[in-house]
């Protein structure tokens, strides 16, 4: 774990002004719970065994760093892609799944109960549950479920319970509120398996510990291939754990530009009730969501905006207070693509690499393919495609035919 | 036009009324609704029957889009009262302009607070007649800025503590708490239940103050307010059950009056 490496951002959970833990009374000893339980075991031999046990032989990592020949060709820059959409489920959430399941399972929990918004974390959760035998309660907003209907069906195959979240936005957000309150009420069996670099501390700094696997194998990888350093690397931010992932091992390599992609959705503006977007970096404003102190998307009486993007991963009104902060600080570069932008990505990608990227990695991508030309990313650049696109065919089908 | 809307009836604060209780030995009625819910103007009925009807504290929700410590009965609330158009100027003139002498607790959550500005939020809420803050989403170790500007405002900061608060935490809590101490009497969300946990008993007897003890969460009939206040509470919170008269939205006024009466009496046999 690379957890302490820069431990001048973190006093008790802040991030500069971000992060700290806004959550109800009840909550707070299960939050000291959790912390004291990972400070415990995340060196502890047997922990550290099984977790890679299961990273290697369950999940399949390492995953390549793959040079994209054809893709490199067109933008005259040399690309590889980090492929996280080649881990068992189809995308990085396992990562992060696999780290919280054992921590719990270490810690006596029986019960885990998660939020999903595209379907991958509650996926992730679903076959760490059925693997490590726990019983298991999925959070999905009643949008997200009609949108990624393959993995509300696949979560109950493998044993989970799909609860459909009718209140609110039916989305991520209200998800998250859901799986909060079930938490709250049982609090003494049961992990609250978040699975973004969100939520209050310690868990921005657990999921972005245990995604930091990719960072690292990037950072092997490009010494083994390169013999040096990226010179870029561009990942998707919706809550941000595959961006946090990917950067954090990198963020004393202050030549490599590190680069967060959100969701432009239909454009940067908002309506009374909503966003068009979810791009709480690019054009939040700083707020308390789900118990952080982070960039929100709100109005101007504090009331959080619906966010919108064709990408149900990426749709979400807050953001990694990590990243608030090094967005902030200008470590990290935050940018936007808009949705027509993702789409015509993830069909360039599928047809030049015959690789079918997820929604929410065509982000990413479409940020590559408007800035490799300017040179700005310089010579070697790192993308990181964080999950594969199977999941998306019929919403990318669907707008095809224009429905 | 402001001026019209001004009360005139001077509000005790909520010392005074527990000052007052105490006195008659007598236990405290803690009534919640939400502000705007279904509108502003049925709120003004709603805080008089609730005043009418014996209630010693009234705690006026403001809304926020994800109330993660609510239940499913005071989140509809909140979203129809966000629907209705309840914002922060809205309800500081409403809270103005209520003509009840009872104190006013404003209870919300941290964001719309923070966007507003920590200090014109306190400053505006001691203007308009508001005694006290709850804010479930804040516990006492990121609440500094609060309860500075509390101190110099006059309002009271009122804290939870719930079953599963260690006495660490209970000590850390009672040094800055105020007004009175919300003991939440089971784990979960707010919302009517029809039993009441034997841990209330128990929590009761974990915090040791003078500041009186106020306990809520799943309250709804006069019997559970006798328990809890034969347990050792000074006063009973009770929200959902009236949220739920005002979403059914018949005879409104008149329910919320006799359920209110029916939990002061509890509460009076009791003691």
């Amino acid at each position: 774990m690379t957890g302490t490496k820069v431990s001048e951002f973190q006093v008790k959970g802040k991030y500069g002004k971000f992060g700290g833990q806004y959550v109800p009374e009840v909550l707070m000893p299960a939050l000291e719970e959790l912390e004291e339980g990972y400070e415990r075991y995340k060196n502890d031999p047997e922990f550290v065994r099984e977790l890679d046990h299961y990273l290697r032989d369950f999940g399949g990592r390492e995953t390549p760093l793959y040079f994209a020949r054809n893709l490199s060709k067109k933008y005259g820059t040399k690309v590889y892609l980090k492929r996280e959409d080649l881990m068992h489920g189809g995308a990085h959430k396992l990562n992060n799944a696999l780290g919280q399941a054992l921590l719990a399972k270490f810690m006596g929990k029986t019960r885990l109960i998660a939020e999903t918004g595209a379907g991958q974390h509650g996926t992730a959760t679903a076959m760490v549950g059925a693997t490590l035998g726990f019983e298991t309660i999925v959070y999905m907003g009643a949008k997200d479920i009609k949108r990624q209907q393959m993995n509300a069906y696949r979560m109950e195959i493998m044993g989970t319970e799909v609860k459909a979240v009718e209140t609110g936005s039916k989305t991520l957000k209200d998800a998250i509120n859901e799986a909060m309150r079930d938490w709250v009420t049982n609090i003494g069996n049961t992990h609250y398996l978040i699975g973004s670099v969100v939520g209050p501390h310690p868990y921005p700094m657990i999921v972005r510990d245990f995604q930091s696997v990719i960072g690292r194998e990037i950072k092997e990888q490009a010494m083994e291939k390169e013999g040096r350093l990226p010179d870029s690397i561009i990942a998707c931010a919706g809550g941000g754990s595959n961006a946090m992932g990917s950067f954090y091992p990198f963020i004393e390599d202050r030549e490599v530009k590190l680069i967060a992609v959100e969701a432009g959705g239909k454009a940067l503006k908002c309506t009374e009730k909503a966003a068009l977007h979810s791009a709480s970096l690019c054009a939040g404003e700083e707020g308390i969501l789900h118990g952080a102190r982070t960039k929100v998307l709100q109005d101007k009486n504090g009331q959080i905006l619906e966010s919108e993007s064709i990408s149900a991963g990426l749709d979400y009104s807050g953001v990694g207070p990590e990243l608030a902060y090094l967005s902030e600080s200008g470590r990290v570069t935050a940018r936007y693509v808009t949705d027509d932008e993702a789409l015509e990505a993830f069909h360039e990608l599928s047809r030049l690499e015959g690789i079918i990227p997820a929604l929410e990695s065509s982000h990413a991508l479409a940020y590559l393919k408007k800035a490799a030309e300017s040179g700005e990313l310089g010579e070697f650049v790192v993308v990181n495609l964080s999950g594969r696109g199977d999941k998306d065919l019929e919403t990318v089908l669907s707008l095809k035919r224009g429905i | 036009m402001k001026s019209q809307m001004e009360s005139q009836v001077e509000r005790q604060n909520i010392s005074e009324k527990f000052g007052e209780l105490k006195q008659k030995k007598e236990g405290a009625l803690i009534g919640y609704v939400m502000a705007g819910d279904p509108s502003a103007e049925a709120t003004s009925g709603v805080v008089k029957a609730l005043a009418n009807g014996g209630a010693d504290i009234i705690e006026l929700g403001f809304p926020f889009s994800d109330p993660v410590a609510d239940g499913p009965t005071i989140q509809a609330a909140g979203q129809r009262a966000l629907a209705a158009g309840m914002d922060i100027e809205h309800y500081f003139k409403l809270v103005r302009a209520l003509e009840v002498k009872v104190p006013l607790v404003c209870m919300t959550y941290y964001n719309p607070v923070f966007r507003y500005g920590v200090e014109k939020f306190v400053e505006h809420a001691a203007e308009a007649g508001i005694s006290g803050l709850i804010i479930p989403d804040i516990p006492v170790e990121e609440a500094a800025d609060l309860k500075n500007s509390c101190e110099k405002h006059g309002l009271d900061l009122i804290f939870l503590v719930a079953p599963t608060t260690t006495d660490a935490r209970i000590r850390k809590i009672l040094e800055r708490g105020s007004g009175f101490i919300y003991l939440v009497s089971r784990l979960g969300v707010t919302g009517a239940r029809a039993d009441i946990s034997g841990s209330t008993k128990e929590l009761l007897d974990r915090v040791k103050t003078d500041i009186p003890k106020a306990v809520g969460f799943g309250i709804s009939t006069g019997k559970q307010a006798a328990e809890v206040i034969k347990a050792g509470a000074d006063a009973v919170i009770v929200g959902s059950a009236f949220v739920r008269i005002i979403e059914e939205g018949k005879d409104v006024n008149e329910k919320l009056e006799a359920l209110a009466r029916e939990l002061k009496s509890g509460i009076l046999e009791a003691n």
